[in-house]
């Protein structure tokens, strides 16, 4: 029993990662319509500014909120410059550019900061409590704690602000937004931006629970996220969490009790998004898209 | 009259194919080579995303089981090369028909998603089953080279000329059965699946059977340009980046040639290959920044050219055609009658 809940929450803490990542997806998704590859690519930029600023001597926490601060800008100037000149071109024409985007980044950061390893403190220092024989770590209260203030954010962004009412007008229908006034383009940008910096909070919460930061620190991540919103649904946020915490706790559940799957841990997201995807094509939270002949 | 000239361009570029080896060093053949393998699998992908509308980012894994059958065939069985390619191709149409059913419930982007998984999880599986074969229980087999034999002589003074004759014909055989199949009864049945499913499925076409069998079809293109890789690079291996990256070559080779073009998967294959070897060597010192130079390539390349070099050139070449002088009557093309 023990075990099971020392990994249940191990799965957890993975999987408020991949939830975050994944929200980030779904926002460009649903804004959009692009599946933006690079996301992983932007999140790492981003942490990798979090270190260089606790390499300068920046708290951990101020930190994060700076690299958040840069990553909104960043993600704004992106849709602006990369994304905007081919935004009603074929989605194939896009998806090449956020290939392009991955590849580029990656090593541009590589270039920025350098090849080797780094180490980035976690944000929640390593305190860590004993409740009968299962242990409880600061990094697991506060990993939930984020998610919980994230979601709650953007709840109250999306559905009780005029610029959230905005941008889930430009979602559901762009031509009759900008009928009533509302500037699509704003709304995109402000929507990659909002994904820059969520994912900029995943990657800084990510890294310190790994080894060390290198370049290819976020790719893993990236696959998992994919798996979270695809099982949740890529136009639903709250698919997006559900279908993180799932995988998470699937991965980590799997991984103790099913011998055969110790060194293929990629194989059960996604074979249960497989089923799932089965029963449910557009994921378990997603719209049925109804088609007209 | 279009298909005359189809024809003879199609001859042209063959003939200076063929005549590549004999006139360019040893590392640009290797090129050239390199381009064969990956235009074969491009010419697959392109059957399932161009023409059907399916996106996978995942035929790195199909590409990998023909590498693994061929290497493992010859590594272990001792066969020749050339009677590896038909197990390679039955085995893939398996698996892609496999594969394919059910991708059958999904569209877009979760299909891509799901390509994506398996991309993701073929190198953990390679490792897993194909290592007792690979050296020093790795997943690395490194079959016998195959050798030019005494008859070819004439033409191919080195082995690795030898090796590009063969991938090139082989590769050739799939590029006329590929564009035989896109232009006839079910190529056009491919397109009506994309463009509307259920006015397809009204025509009386059998959409499930067209989806699962583009997807085998791929899936034996990507198997076969897997094989040929092993003929040409002398080895067979599964690493997660690789099989990721592979994946997403074919998907760029395609687009960027152009998608649902017979000649943009091939032509998108040589540019893959060449901007990749130009971006490596452009700048000294600075290996890191040659992913940099190919993305932006990609980029650039996507807002001049949306729908790929082979549809910006048809377009121009309709632009030309298309437009008579002003005050010069057109005149009607009666050799077509």
């Amino acid at each position: 029993m023990t075990l099971f809940l020392q990994q249940l929450m191990n799965g957890i803490g993975n999987g408020v990662i991949y939830a975050s990542v994944a929200l980030a997806l779904v926002l460009i998704y649903r804004t959009t319509g692009v599946l933006n590859f690079a996301q992983g690519e932007m999140a790492l930029f981003s942490t990798y500014i979090t270190w260089k600023l606790t390499d300068w001597g920046v708290g951990i926490v101020a930190a994060i909120f700076i690299s958040m601060l840069i990553a909104f800008a960043m993600g704004a100037l992106v849709e602006l410059v990369l994304i905007r000149p081919v935004e009603k071109k074929p989605p194939f024409v896009v998806l090449i550019v956020t290939i392009g985007m991955f590849l580029a980044l990656n090593s541009i950061t590589q270039l920025v900061f350098g090849t080797d390893e780094k180490q980035l403190p976690s944000a929640f220092g390593d305190h860590s409590w004993s409740v009968g024989d299962v242990r409880i770590t600061g990094e697991f209260v506060g990993l939930i704690c984020v998610l919980a203030l994230t979601c709650t954010l953007l709840w109250i962004l999306l559905q009780k602000t005029k610029l959230g009412l905005g941008l889930r007008a430009v979602a559901s229908n762009p031509e009759s937004a900008r009928l009533v006034g509302i500037s699509s383009g704003t709304m995109l940008m402000i929507g990659w931006a909002i994904s820059a910096s969520l994912g900029a909070l995943g990657g800084a919460m990510y890294v310190p629970t790994t080894p060390a930061l290198t370049a290819g620190s976020l790719q893993a991540v990236l696959v998992y996220a994919f798996a979270a919103a695809a099982l949740g649904g890529f136009d639903s946020p709250v698919g997006a969490v559900v279908g993180g915490l799932i995988v998470g706790v699937a991965e980590a559940l799997a991984i103790e009790y099913i011998e055969p799957l110790h060194d293929i841990t990629l194989l059960v997201p996604f074979l249960l998004i497989g089923v799932v995807l089965l029963y449910r094509p557009t994921g378990l939270f997603g719209r049925n898209i109804v088609e007209r002949v | 009259m279009r298909r005359v000239i189809r024809i003879v361009a199609s001859l042209v570029v063959v003939a200076l194919l063929l005549l590549i080896p004999q006139v360019v060093g040893e590392s640009i053949n290797a090129l050239w080579a390199q381009a064969v393998y990956i235009a074969v699998a491009a010419m697959g992908l392109n059957i399932l995303t161009g023409y059907n509308g399916q996106i996978s980012i995942g035929h790195g894994a199909f590409y990998g089981i023909g590498a693994y059958t061929s290497a493992i065939l010859m590594e272990n069985s001792g066969w020749q090369f050339l009677p590896t390619i038909p197990v390679v191709v039955g085995v893939a149409l398996v698996a892609g028909a496999a594969f394919g059913f059910p991708a059958l419930r999904l569209k877009g982007l979760y299909l891509a998603l799901i390509t994506l998984g398996l991309a993701a999880v073929f190198p953990d599986l390679i490792n897993r089953f194909a290592s007792k074969y690979g050296t020093g229980g790795t997943s690395l087999i490194q079959p016998p080279r195959v050798l030019a034999p005494g008859w070819a002589d004439s033409f191919a003074d080195f082995d690795d000329q030898y090796r590009y004759y063969m991938a090139l014909t082989i590769a050739i055989v799939m590029a006329v059965l590929a564009a035989n199949l896109v232009r006839g009864r079910y190529g056009r049945a491919l397109v009506a699946v994309r463009d509307h499913e259920s006015a397809a499925s009204v025509l009386g076409i059998n959409v499930a059977r067209v989806k699962v069998s583009a997807f085998a079809l791929s899936a034996a293109y990507a198997a076969v340009a897997g094989s040929l890789s092993v003929l040409i690079e002398g080895s067979a291996n599964a690493g997660k980046i690789e099989v990721f990256q592979q994946s997403i070559l074919f998907l760029v080779a395609v687009v960027i040639g152009g998608t649902a073009t017979v000649a943009g998967p091939m032509v998108g294959a040589v540019i893959v290959v060449f901007v990749q070897d130009f971006a490596k060597d452009l700048i000294d010192d600075q290996p890191v920044l040659s992913p940099a130079i190919f993305g932006l390539v990609l980029i650039v390349m996507m807002y001049l050219l949306p729908d790929g070099l082979v549809g910006g050139a048809r377009r121009l070449i309709s632009r030309v055609l298309a437009k008579p002088e002003v005050g010069q009557p057109a005149i009607p093309d009666v050799s077509t009658h």
